[in-house]
């Protein structure tokens, strides 16, 4: 992966307009009859600004669609714009504070009427007007305006230097929707156009015929579609529901779907599916890391209002030899085999990818060493002087409370974990949470996982896109959830250390990108030496697909189903 | 009747209502399912209590170099996919299933019973207490056991330790979310029954309300009351493990039936004898008490009695 | 009677406006958040600025109104003017939107319909019919092996939830059975499907077998145990012994005497089912993929959506009283004696 050159520097050279398979797989649009796609979560709308939720996002990948995607190796590439702007062909200003897109020649809508910039102009205006609650706002930060120079000639200016500048208007989080569809939808009224959301026009190679919330997506080629003979499928049902092992059985033992995504079920049950030979799983890396966050302050209920909060440090997790000592027992490989399979990788990093940003200064992580985790403790000073078979010191006993939401491979995870701890001598009890109450936010509720009413929590978190710059800015001190900004803040664990905030500083200013790579890595590094997040798997997504459908390339950098215009039937 | 103004009366009865008990016991001891089932079910029982002292193994205990084994001697069920041994797990988890499903079960009858009978009885408490039925049954579940859980889950555990505060937990939030068939029901036979010849020849004696209400009421709705006990504890035993997936329930790696019924289903190709244990556990359990239950109803049934 | 079921037709809507409120506050208070769902990569102010717009911050008792009004108003005569094309003013109201697909409720509600009644009414339908001459039979032949085996399936049937027993079934029928046989079943329920032919009834029929079976299972069992228990006790009733006496037929005994005065339990307990015929089986539609009212509400709940959760629990609270209801009328007819005057 070659990703500093791809996203910044010659561009032009790597622009590869996705051709048209050269095996022999081209035709008539619409030849291969039905494509059925199973999602075991349901999309509830179809416009990706209303939701920002994974099913709804990748539904809506196949009918609108951005400038610019990100292919399966985290590549740029060109969608509806004729090429990617850089400083290098122009463009992207000098100084960074704007980017100019030329829009490919003779794209039409669905209905027909062509695709110009001002569509564009109105997507930017649609997601950030203040009272429509556009969930993927953040894709425009920092964009001041947005002018058609003319119809192909889309120029976007930022109120600062922005190094990145790919990210209004790139990626499946921010297509362009018709402006003729929904300029009554804008702010307040965007509810109240069902009709829209649940069938927008777009350009992209199939229209919806019907859809039903949280159920079913009818969809059929979009026979304005700019490549000829694309897409080769007359038909999409896209299918939502069950569970993750149930549409697995659907694609790779019963036969009755085509493609089935997310599979995170025990990788002995996928792979026993697979053998059956009539599908396959394929997996896509990206940046997802599941990881475990050492809570920084005290969230003993005795506290009261002052629970979990600065002003309260943890009594023993603050002590780095604790937190090295509970990572030093970790054996991630097994971890891997266990609950992931193919869909894992051990990681010893927060930032694991792109490759230009991973660290390997922590790698030491990778080997399991109980005995070495015994050592460290010892020397930190924690001894078992009451023979109860727990470390202590000072009278504070070694007893964590690790949560994390419902979902068997992490009650699996939990309970390998504990055992490890326990031979170190930490003593763990195990707590899961309803998923759509741990990651929800309502300030009402003690077991969210910005509340952290706990010593450990597990879950995994990534970014979009390839910048990680957004990402590494979470653990600001200013970020940490409390009490006065009603729990809202991304630094859960509560690291703060104000030599991190400055490096976050200096990267929202740096725009070479080798700096940029480097800082990360510094950042990464401060977080995982402070062992206030220990990261356990560079998790990827895994998904099936027949046998008999051809094209697929999975892609964790964008929609999986980012491609869906390339996909055939091989038999 | 006797009248209980009369010490001798008092006596005199009393004498014979001992004997009564031992028809009772007679009469089930001689139905057969009765007896095999109640034989079952203190097996189980002994099983579940004494089985995790006596058994090598411990419920959570990973050995992750013997995983997914199908039964063996060292594991007389198998493994699960970290090497836990199932049999260990079985009876651990048995304790839990039968303490909560039994208490649970227990909890919503006597609640059913009580509100049946004097909704029934008693017109007065109908309307309310009928208004009340309909309220509960309307009430969305999965909320309702969320707000449980986030209003008292701390301070029941602060009172009465981790464990105890989540039983008493578990054993209410199932208690009184399933009382109201009882109710309905047993309302309804009530209904019924107090216009029957008998209850009017009882009242017109003068017999008060409570003597009425145990003496010819409550036997003659016992055996609606038995069924609802049956798939009461059927019930209680798959909800408990619904609610430790919300988090309200026991620690994960704490096992209970309905958990290793349901954990095992993605591997009912893999290992099809997994999810038999807690299967066939949970049935045969239901099984026995149905047929206890058979057993009783027809040994308190003075008519069938001495048959 | 009539002049009962006028009153208690009355005191419901006290009751129903009083159950609203504390499904409303129970929802309300429940700590599910509709951005809760939604990936970690959207940052805690962007999902401030969701929430703000979906209004989820508003004091409740504004909320409530809110919803009351748009309840009991602005969604009947939105009906009212799409079915008769009158103009009544409601074009402009907003209606009762869902969080989670910013749509009318209503409308998701009418779309999954047809599904839930589809499989789940006819798997009540089917448990009904075949449980009463079950229970009927069992008590009857008491210990018989009729009983016994009947006794050990239902027990075992009810024992078994429906997420283990649907997950048997498909692997029986989708996935060993090779998909090409007479006997195969499709494993994912197309709610797309249209009955238009003989062929495409078929098709409706078959996709509909796995469900229904696995519902009427539970149904049945529950059914048949409260018939059987009740004939038990009426079968030894001095009136049955009259009645024989009489000589009147065995057939007529049994099932015009001893049934009909053996059907107060089974009414209640069919009059308590039928409400959640509406209220859709969650987790079998959940392994089937049904997609019916069920597995909305479970979305809905998850998804912290409160509108729909509010309404499609009260939609359920108005059927309950009302069954409940007419289950106390029944009994007045099966047992005349029963008077609440």
């Amino acid at each position: 992966m070659k990703l500093t050159t791809a996203l910044m520097g010659a561009a032009a050279t790597l622009v590869l307009t996705p051709a048209a398979f050269a095996d022999g797989h081209e035709g008539e649009r619409g030849r291969d009859g039905q494509l059925n796609i199973i999602y075991w979560q349901a999309p509830s709308t179809l416009n990706p600004y209303l939701s920002g939720g994974t099913k709804e996002i990748e539904s809506a990948s196949m009918i609108v669609e951005p400038l610019a995607r990100f292919n399966e190796v985290g590549e740029m590439v060109p969608w509806l714009a004729e090429s990617i702007p850089t400083v290098e062909n122009g463009g992207v200003a000098e100084d960074l504070t704007s980017i100019t897109w030329t829009l490919k020649e003779g794209v039409l809508w669905s209905d027909g009427t062509p695709f110009t910039a001002e569509d564009a102009i109105f997507t930017w205006e649609y997601c950030t007007h203040p009272e429509g609650g556009c969930a993927n706002i953040n894709y425009f930060d920092g964009v001041t305006s947005m002018e058609a120079v003319d119809d192909r000639t889309l120029k976007i200016t930022f109120d600062a230097p922005k190094p990145f500048p790919y990210t209004a208007l790139v990626g499946s989080e921010s297509p362009i929707i018709q402006k003729a569809q929904f300029e009554n939808c804008i702010g307040a009224a965007a509810p109240t156009c069902t009709e829209q959301n649940f069938g927008p026009i777009g350009t992209g190679p199939f229209k919806v015929d019907e859809f039903k919330a949280n159920d079913v997506i009818q969809l059929s080629a979009n026979e304005n579609f700019r490549e000829a003979g694309k897409p080769a499928f007359a038909t999409v049902l896209f299918k939502g529901g069950g569970d993750a092992a149930a549409s697995a059985r659907s694609v790779l033992e019963t036969g009755e779907f085509d493609y089935a995504w997310n599979l995170q079920i025990d990788p002995q049950v996928l792979s026993d599916m697979e053998q059956v030979g009539i599908g396959t799983v394929a997996v896509a890396f990206a940046t997802s890391v599941e990881r475990l966050m050492v809570n920084q302050t005290n969230p003993d209920p005795a506290l009261g209002d002052e629970r979990a909060t600065l002003a309260h440090p943890h009594p023993f997790l603050t002590d780095r030899a604790v937190g090295r000592a509970m990572s030093m027992a970790i054996d991630r490989s097994l971890l891997v085999e266990v609950g992931y399979g193919a869909g894992g990788q051990p990681t010893c990093n927060v930032l694991p990818a792109p490759e230009a940003y991973a660290s390997t200064a922590n790698d030491d992580c990778l080997t399991q060493d109980i005995e070495g985790a015994k050592q460290v403790l010892e020397d930190a000073g924690w001894t078992d002087t009451n023979g109860n078979g727990i470390r202590d010191k000072d009278g504070i006993e070694l007893e964590v409370l690790y949560q994390t939401s419902t979902n068997a491979v992490r009650q699996d995870t939990q309970a390998l974990i504990k055992q490890w701890w326990s031979e170190i001598g930490i003593e763990t009890e195990l707590r899961n949470i309803d998923a759509s109450v741990f990651f929800g936010s309502d300030p009402g509720s003690p077991d969210t996982f910005q509340k952290f009413f706990a010593d450990v929590e597990m879950y995994t978190n990534n970014f979009a896109g390839v910048d990680p710059e957004a990402y590494m800015a979470r653990w600001l001190c200013s970020d940490i959830p409390s009490p006065e900004n009603q729990w809202q803040g991304n630094n859960n664990q509560r690291f703060c250390d104000p030599a991190y905030d400055a490096l976050v500083d200096e990267m929202s200013q740096t725009a070479d990108l080798d700096r940029r790579a480097e800082l990360a890595k510094q950042m990464n590094d401060m977080l995982m030496q402070s062992y206030s997040i220990i990261p356990l798997i560079h998790r990827g997504n895994p998904s099936a697909h027949a046998n008999s459908l051809g094209g697929v390339k999975m892609n964790d950098w964008d929609s999986e189903i980012w491609n869906v215009k390339d996909w055939y039937r091989t038999e | 009747m006797t009248d209980a103004a009369n010490p001798i009366a008092e006596i005199e009865k009393r004498k014979p209502a001992r004997s009564q008990w031992w028809d009772v016991w007679d009469q089930f001891r001689s139905h057969k399912g009765a007896l095999l089932g109640s034989i079952f079910f203190v097996i189980i029982l002994l099983a579940v209590i004494f089985g995790p002292m006596l058994w090598h193994l411990d419920a959570t205990t990973i050995d992750i170099r013997s995983r997914n084994q199908g039964p063996s001697l060292a594991h007389p069920f198998g493994t699960d996919q970290l090497g836990r041994d199932t049999f260990a797990r079985m009876l651990a988890g048995g304790r839990v299933s039968l303490a909560v499903g039994m208490t649970a079960m227990i909890l919503a009858l006597f609640l059913g019973t009580l509100i049946g009978v004097l909704a029934g009885y008693f017109k007065r408490l109908d309307g309310l207490l009928m208004r009340a039925t309909d309220l509960f049954l309307a009430l969305p579940l999965l909320p309702l056991l969320l707000v449980i859980i986030m209003l008292f889950r701390d301070r029941l555990s602060a009172q009465f330790g981790p464990e105890g505060g989540i039983f008493i937990l578990m054993v209410s939030a199932i208690g009184i979310t399933s009382w109201m068939q009882t109710a309905r029901i047993v309302r309804g036979d009530v209904l019924a029954l107090k216009e029957r010849e008998f209850v009017l020849a009882a009242r017109s004696i003068g017999t008060p309300n409570r003597r009425m209400i145990t003496r010819h009421i409550l036997p003659n709705v016992l055996s609606p009351i038995m069924v609802s006990a049956t798939l009461g504890i059927a019930t209680a035993i798959i909800t408990e493990s619904a609610l430790s997936f919300l988090g309200l329930g026991f620690p994960p790696d704490f096992p209970t039936w309905g958990r290793l019924l349901f954990d095992s289903i993605d591997y009912l190709q893999q290992s099809p004898e997994r999810v038999m244990w807690p299967g066939l556990a949970i049935s045969l359990t239901v099984l026995s008490v149905n047929y206890i239950g058979d057993g009783l109803r027809d040994a308190l049934d003075p008519r069938i009695r001495g048959r | 009677m009539f002049n009962f079921t006028i009153r208690r037709l009355i005191l419901t809507i006290p009751t129903l406006l009083f159950i609203s409120f504390v499904i409303f506050l129970i929802v309300k208070l429940s700590p599910s958040d509709p951005t809760g769902n939604l990936p970690l990569t959207i940052p805690a102010e962007v999902r401030e600025q969701i929430r703000e717009a979906l209004g989820v911050n508003q004091p409740l008792i504004v909320q409530y109104l809110k919803w009351l009004q748009q309840f009991f108003w602005i969604e009947p005569l939105i009906y009212l003017e799409n079915a008769t094309g009158w103009d009544l003013g409601a074009g402009d109201a907003t209606r009762l939107i869902s969080y989670q697909t910013r749509s009318p409720v209503m409308d998701l509600i009418m779309q999954r319909m047809p599904q839930t009644l589809w499989v789940v009414g006819t798997a009540y339908v089917v448990g009904i019919l075949i449980a009463l001459p079950i229970g009927v039979i069992s008590a009857y032949k008491q210990y018989s092996v009729f009983d016994q085996v009947g006794t050990f399936v239902s027990m075992v049937g009810f024992s078994v939830p429906p997420f283990f027993s649907g997950v048997v079934v498909i692997v029986l029928f989708s996935v060993i059975i090779p998909s090409d046989s007479f006997f195969w079943l499709p494993s994912i329920y197309d709610t797309t499907h249209r009955v238009t032919d003989w062929d495409s009834f078929v098709y409706q029929f078959r996709q509909m077998i796995m469900p229904v079976m696995v519902l009427a299972l539970q149904i049945t069992a529950q059914i048949s145990r409260f018939t059987r228990a009740s004939m038990l006790d009426n079968l030894n009733q001095d009136y049955v012994r009259t009645a024989r006496a009489k000589g009147l037929r065995e057939r007529t005994v049994v099932l015009l005497h001893v049934l009909r005065n053996s059907m107060i339990p089974v009414v209640t307990v069919i009059a308590l089912g039928i409400p959640s015929i509406f209220g859709g089986a969650i987790i079998t539609e959940q392994v089937f993929k049904v997609n019916g009212l069920g597995q909305l509400l479970i979305l809905s709940i998850q998804g912290g959506d409160v509108p729909t959760v509010q309404t499609l629990t009260f939609i359920f609270a108005i059927l309950i009283v009302l069954f409940n209801l007419i289950a106390d009328i029944l009994y007045g007819l099966l047992d005349p004696r029963i008077r609440y005057d």
